[in-house]
């Protein structure tokens, strides 16, 4: 085994810009009109009157979905700084939108592999998602759990766990006889069968979808294509930590509010100080989760130091986002447990969130070998 | 904005450079003259070493300097000095006290220690029973009481004091801050050894101990506002500085592990993981309080920086002793010394498993900061208080 030094670590400008000061207040207040706690906690029971309206405020009326867009094909061409910024927000507000999975997943695949005319659908507010398993991690990962293949100038197979449907295109990577390909599927093609499980987190559902279809011709064959999913997957690892961690923001801060005013024992709880620890060792992790989520779109945006930065990301912000939302269900006490309590869709999707892009687990895996900590060999110990 | 300050900075670097050869000059000269061209602390005004320009740029002068092979002023012996006494002088100071205390302080010329505890005020600081009563014939301050575990005393020539001059209010109202000599009569400096075996600090007795008028800083009965500028200030400065990925306790444990492929197991390697991850999000975090301090918006953060620091430390101590096996049961010395400087990460792994047990008490114990985080930070309610309007004399102790 060769030992390679550890990446050294650039040093990153973490502090907002005056844009995206601007950005995220924009996103915040259409959000807070468009996503009411009773209209979130009624997805679950299948009305959805939140989606629609959430999604049209972000890509029409911020032009949201074009943000990752280049200027060329109609979009914003901004980079994943701003979308940390949007995607921050949209976990806090626990948005039921395919931000993360068209606008920045789907999307950067796409302009990684120059496919103009769906780039320009895009930016007008179209959808895409990426047809992979929830839990892929990298072009590696999803080789080795994908079922769809090309046979006979036909596509096919089932991909169950996919994430960011109802969308209009599919973007679908297959392992073909002449090595990775990727295609593009509209969804209402004849042969696309999308059926949507119940979820964990409703405001992202879970599909699964099965494929009979015309192959064509592949947008991109090769290694194009695993290098172009490895740049979007850490891209979208990169500014899910952002939502993590905007995530765990949310549920500190309705904590410590609810603590301020609950009494009990004839004194505010918040007072106690067992509790009081518990908040501070929380907010001690809600803001490394924001300073390391920054760090990890910096590094995205400048294109230095990506895999670590973002494993580190994944597997810090991951944890925390959990850890936060357990914490605000203990801490709310009864009222934690309720159906009408917004902190128990925190919950959801934060543990959801938690396997959408690799598990922390796999991150420290992939960091084991980027930094040279190996793992035990299996005649040791 | 930047930009400008990096370049002229350069050229000012550039110009110390060539006036005085590292190569050449002796070394107390060119940290004289380095200061007079006010690029011993760039964020201090002019005239006192400095240049009024954003904190973080230090670094980058810092940086270009020991390129160069120039001297520092081993700021590692006077940590205190540096970190806490000189900016609560400069913030709470005359301009006579800036120009008797500052220069000999950042050269090095004088150590500097903290009588801030005593053994009946530790956690609970504002309750200092060490009087000073003023002589009205000579105007000097008279200082009786005993203090305790007080680093670096045995080194110091001026110690930052907390005193009760009025026991007749509560508490907090009748403290004062003093700049008390460790030379002068009257003050006895005695080793406390620590569990590591050796003494960083110590007790110190003071008796009749006096203090000219000029040494009192701020007002009468201010002492406990400006302790906190200096308890501040040494949350800040542990942010201070950036520190390279894998710097520190963290870059110990990695190394060990590396060297070590046979004592590697799935647990520690779950555990190392785990914990470098923590460590690289403490390191990113604090390059963002200094990012932050340097634009001019200290952020909350910086208060749950030590809290971080000191968990991680503790953590990455343990498991190296355990990774270490049976040479983890070994101790590289336990005759008593006293050491010129602290060193967290120096010597041996028991050594670091034992003095990383005390970043959790030092400067404010975890819990404290807790509380601090909590109530200043979260604006939940202070902790039930007995002692808010009783005088200092009536309480109970
Ligand atoms: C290595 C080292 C170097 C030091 N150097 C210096 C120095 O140079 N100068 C100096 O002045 N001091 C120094 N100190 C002293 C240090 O600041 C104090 O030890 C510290 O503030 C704690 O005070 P205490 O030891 O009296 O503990 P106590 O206050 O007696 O605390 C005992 C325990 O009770 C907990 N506790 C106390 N109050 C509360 C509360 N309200 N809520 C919850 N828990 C509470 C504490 O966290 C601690 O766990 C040093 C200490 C160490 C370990």
């Amino acid at each position: 085994m060769t030992a390679q030094p550890i990446p050294a670590a650039p040093d990153l400008d973490l502090l907002p810009s005056d844009v995206e000061t601007d950005l995220r207040r924009s996103v915040r207040a259409v959000l807070a009109k468009t996503c009411p706690t009773e209209a979130l906690v009624a997805l679950a029971d299948g009305s959805d009157d939140v989606s629609g309206p959430a999604w049209s405020g972000l890509a029409h009326d911020l032009g949201l979905a074009a943000l990752l867009v280049p200027e060329e094909h109609g979009g914003a061409g901004a980079g994943p700084r701003e979308a940390a910024v949007v995607a921050e927000e949209c976990g806090r507000a626990c948005a039921p939108v395919p931000f993360l999975t068209s606008a920045v997943l789907a999307t950067s695949l796409l302009v990684r592999l120059g496919a103009a005319e769906s780039l320009a659908r895009l930016a007008e507010g179209g959808t895409a998602a990426l047809v992979v398993p929830a839990g892929t991690a990298s072009a590696g990962s999803w080789a080795r759990r994908t079922g769809v293949e090309v046979s006979g100038g036909r596509l096919a197979g089932e991909v169950r766990g996919v994430v960011g449907l109802p969308a209009d295109l599919l973007l679908v990577p297959v392992h073909g006889p002449d090595g990775p390909a990727l295609h593009l599927v509209p969804v209402d093609a004849d042969g696309v069968a999308v059926s949507t499980h119940t979820s964990l987190d409703a405001t992202r559902p879970v599909s699964d979808v099965r494929l009979d279809v015309e192959a064509g011709t592949p947008l991109a064959t090769g290694d194009e294509v695993t290098a172009a999913l490895d740049h979007a997957l850490a891209t979208a690892a990169g500014v899910l930590a952002a939502e993590q961690a905007g995530l765990a923001a949310w549920c500190l801060e309705q904590t410590v509010a609810h603590l301020s005013e609950r009494r009990q024992f004839g004194r505010v709880v918040g007072g106690f100080q067992a509790l009081k620890h518990r908040l501070a060792d929380l907010y001690a992790e809600v803001g490394q989760a924001s300073a390391v989520a920054a760090h990890a779109a910096a590094a995205l945006a400048g294109e230095s130091d990506v895999p670590v930065s973002v494993a580190v990301a994944q597997a810090f912000c991951s944890e925390v986002a959990v850890h936060a939302a357990e914490e605000a269900v203990q801490l709310h006490g009864g009222l934690g447990m309720t159906w009408e309590s917004p902190v128990h869709l925190r919950l959801k999707r934060a543990k959801a969130d938690h396997v959408l892009l690799g598990s922390p687990d796999a991150h420290r895996d992939a960091l084991a070998r980027l930094v040279d900590l190996a793992a035990p060999t299996p005649e040791a110990g | 904005m930047s930009e400008q300050h990096r370049s002229d900075l350069e050229q000012r670097v550039t110009a110390l450079l060539e006036a005085h050869d590292p190569a050449t000059t002796d070394r107390a000269e060119f940290l004289r003259a380095r200061w007079e061209a006010g690029l011993a602390w760039v964020h201090f005004p002019a005239g006192l070493g400095g240049l009024g320009l954003p904190r973080d740029l230090q670094a980058h002068v810092d940086d270009l300097l020991a390129a160069a092979g120039a001297p520092d002023n081993a700021p590692e012996r006077n940590g205190i000095g540096l970190g806490m006494a000189a900016p609560t002088i400069l913030a709470h100071g005359t301009p006579e006290q800036h120009e008797r205390f500052l220069r000999p302080l950042w050269l090095g010329e004088e150590i500097w220690c903290q009588l801030f505890s005593e053994p009946g005020a530790g956690s609970d600081l504002a309750a200092v029973a060490t009087r000073a009563v003023p002589d009205e014939s000579t105007g000097e301050w008279v200082v009786n009481g005993q203090k305790v575990w007080t680093s670096s005393a045995h080194l110091a020539d001026f110690a930052i004091l907390v005193a009760r001059t009025d026991p007749d209010v509560p508490k907090h109202g009748g403290l004062s801050y003093f700049l008390l000599g460790m030379r002068e009569p009257g003050v006895e400096v005695r080793p406390l050894r620590q569990l590591t075996g050796e003494a960083e600090f110590n007790e110190v007795f003071l008796t009749d101990v006096r203090v000219p008028a000029a040494q009192l800083l701020g007002a009468v009965g201010e002492g406990w506002r400006i302790a906190n500028t200096t308890l501040n200030s040494e949350r800040v400065s542990i942010g201070g500085q950036a520190v390279p990925r894998e710097a520190g306790m963290v870059g110990k444990v990695a190394q060990t592990w590396r060297a070590h492929p046979e004592r590697r197991t799935h647990g520690a390697h779950r555990r190392l993981l785990d914990l470098w991850v923590q460590a690289e999000a403490a390191r990113i975090t604090g390059s963002r309080v200094r990012q932050q301090l340097a634009v001019g918006a200290p952020g909350p953060e910086g208060s749950a920086t030590k809290l971080v620091f000191a968990r991680l430390a503790q953590e990455l101590s343990a498991l190296e002793v355990e990774l270490l096996g049976e040479d983890g049961l070994r101790y590289d010395d336990w005759t008593l010394s006293r050491p010129e400087k602290v060193d967290f990460t120096g010597r041996d792994a028991g050594y670091r498993y034992l003095r990383a047990k005390g970043n959790s008490i030092e400067g404010g114990t975890s819990e404290i900061l807790r509380n601090i985080i909590a109530e200043r930070v979260l604006g939940l309610p202070g902790e039930p208080r007995v002692d808010k309007d009783v005088a200092w004399k009536d309480l109970p102790r």
